[in-house]
């Protein structure tokens, strides 16, 4: 039998991504991709893999058949059970055939990125195999039932092993962004009482975007301007002055003005966090943004180290306890 | 307002909007497709995507390969040596368009609005010459402007339910065939039996930013067979190359 991914249980929200669908935003194509980038590639990087499963706060059950299969694991600090049994929250495990793996929301962090070393049957659509599920295209999202096949699969670690990569650690620093592009829509006082402000990730947010709530924003020019291209991270201030903060699956154009945009090494800081959760920003210029930029993926290039689990892995009853405290220690 | 010199607006530091004027103009739209294509014929290092919009060219690019001054140098120095003259469109299609209430559900509406007939919206639609601003909203959402005057329509203050597949629209100055059914605010004063956006068919786009557009009106037979020909992966809309 070929080696298959089960998908037992998936809450919402379970997809398939990868880096992203480029070069067709001329045609109003959404790039979609992960919402946190560093997590996706220390999970696909560490596996052998081309893409990942995206789980959100609903988790997701797997299950091995055919094959024991090399499974990462990182993003947000879920909780993470191989057969019961806890595992850090980034994670390289043997999966073997009949084994399960759950994906629950732990400690912190909304999203994690499920790897599985090899090459797995699913035909690219545009270019890309990342799930826009909006515009249908792509993959489905995943759920209960459904079953990823391989090409081919990687060899598995023979022991778990805990994944210690530095840029995977949350922190409530500042998000840091870049002002503009449209900047010059609101009176200082407004970007002051936006910079200032504690905000909170709003209850409805997604893969599209992040609503923040705090005071609102008022526009000194109108709040509509002539449709214009947007990035991810670009904080978006529709007329009733709420902010929304456009995440992986924003649509290609926007006719609201633009106040700012969170720079490329923090937006993987912002998309962990949720809704309830609190967040403040500091304005940075491009080369400080760039430095930060540079510094991120250097981190990222060189990889997550591996390690043997502390033995308080093996004893359930600790770690139960103290499952953050045991993974921080691991990476000092 | 079409602004003597580019705008450069940082969008990050990954992406940078270079921004010709501040309203939907075709003079500021040639422009932004003109750098479009001469980024496109050669592209600097580091420059990952373009994405053209009404008045201002969109960059995605690499930081850590071009900074963000060379890359305006580069973008200066293409539109110094080019001018800023109007990029020719590649292609003219035109479209089959069907302005039979049937298909063309908020036709009597609109002529209430605009004070014309049914008829007459027709033949003013079918009778101008569009050019593809830019895609936008929705894969295979394409706006298009040159409308007629006569036909600009204020949007409606709250959307009317998802359109049919291929509708072809009319809001504010502009026109738009909408690929996939969506609410919208605009009016829906025909449908076009081409797919604007099909996955299975290569390629998947057929109308390219700055093409030229022109509708042909088809009555409601003619709409089922080529909507028939159509959903069997034909292009039913037929293309000139004009470069």
């Amino acid at each position: 039998m070929s080696a298959r991914l089960l998908i037992e249980a998936a809450g919402p929200g379970v997809t398939i991504q990868d880096e992203g669908r480029f070069g067709l935003s001329r045609y109003g194509v959404t790039p979609a991709g992960p919402m946190d980038l560093g997590a996706y590639r220390a999970a696909t990087r560490a596996a052998g893999a081309d893409c990942a499963i995206e789980v959100s706060l609903g988790g997701v059950t797997l299950r091995a058949e055919g094959a024991t299969l090399c499974v990462a694991v990182a993003g947000g600090e879920f909780d993470i059970r191989l057969d019961g049994r806890p595992m850090p929250p980034a994670c390289l495990l043997p999966l073997a055939e009949g084994a399960r793996l759950a994906l629950r929301a732990g400690g912190s962090g909304a999203w994690c990125y499920v790897a599985v070393g090899g090459t797995l049957n699913l035909a690219p659509t545009l270019g890309s195999r990342a799930t826009h599920a909006r515009s249908g295209i792509g993959p489905k999202p995943l759920a209960a039932g459904d079953a990823l096949t391989l090409a081919e699969a990687a060899g598995a670690p023979l022991e778990p092993l805990a994944l210690a990569a530095p840029w995977l650690t949350s922190s409530d620093a500042p998000i840091r962004l870049v002002l503009g592009p449209q900047v010059d829509y609101f009176a200082s006082e407004e970007i002051e009482a936006f910079l200032s402000a504690r905000w909170r990730i709003g209850a409805r947010s997604d893969r599209m975007a992040y609503r923040l709530e705090g005071p609102a924003i008022r526009h000194w020019r109108g709040h509509d301007i002539v449709s214009d291209g947007v990035a991810m991270g670009a904080i978006q201030i529709p007329g009733d002055g709420a902010p929304l903060a456009l995440m992986a699956d924003r649509q290609p154009t926007g006719g609201y003005p633009k106040i700012a945009t969170i720079i490329g090494a923090d937006l993987g800081r912002l998309a962990q966090l949720r809704p309830g959760e609190d967040l403040s920003f500091r304005a940075v210029d491009w080369d400080e943004a760039v430095a930060a930029r540079r510094a991120y993926f250097a981190s990222i290039e060189a990889g997550a180290t591996r390690e043997p689990l502390g033995a308080e892995m093996t004893t359930e009853s600790l770690l139960a306890e103290n499952l953050v405290g045991g993974v921080v220690n691991a990476r000092d | 307002m079409d602004y003597e010199t580019p705008r450069f607006l940082d969008c990050g530091e990954a992406a940078l909007s270079v921004e010709f004027g501040d309203s939907v103009d075709p003079a500021v739209n040639a422009r932004v497709l003109a750098l479009d294509e001469r980024l496109r014929a050669a592209p600097p290092a580091g420059l990952r995507e373009t994405t053209p919009t009404y008045r201002a060219l969109f960059l995605r690019y690499e930081p850590l390969e071009i900074s963000r001054a060379a890359l305006i140098a580069a973008i200066e120095a293409l539109i110094g040596t080019a001018g800023v003259e109007a990029a020719q469109p590649a292609a003219r299609w035109t479209i089959p368009c069907c302005y039979d209430p049937e298909f063309a559900e908020d036709i009597g509406e609109a002529a209430a609005l605009l004070g014309q007939t049914a008829h007459s919206i027709a033949q003013l639609h079918a009778g101008a010459d569009y050019r593809a601003y830019m895609y936008g909203f929705a894969p295979g959402w394409c706006y298009l402007g040159g409308l007629p005057q006569a036909l600009a329509i204020p949007r409606r203050v709250s959307p009317r339910g998802p359109t049919p597949p291929g509708a072809t629209l009319i809001g504010g100055a502009l026109s738009l065939i909408a690929a996939r059914p969506m609410p919208t605010g605009w009016y829906v004063v025909g449908r076009t039996p081409e797919r604007m956006f099909a996955l299975d068919r290569t390629p998947p786009f057929l109308v390219a930013p700055g093409d030229a557009v022109r509708f042909e009106p088809i009555d409601a037979k003619t709409f089922l067979a080529l909507d028939a020909r159509a959903c069997a992966g034909e292009t039913v809309a037929r293309q000139e190359t004009l470069l």
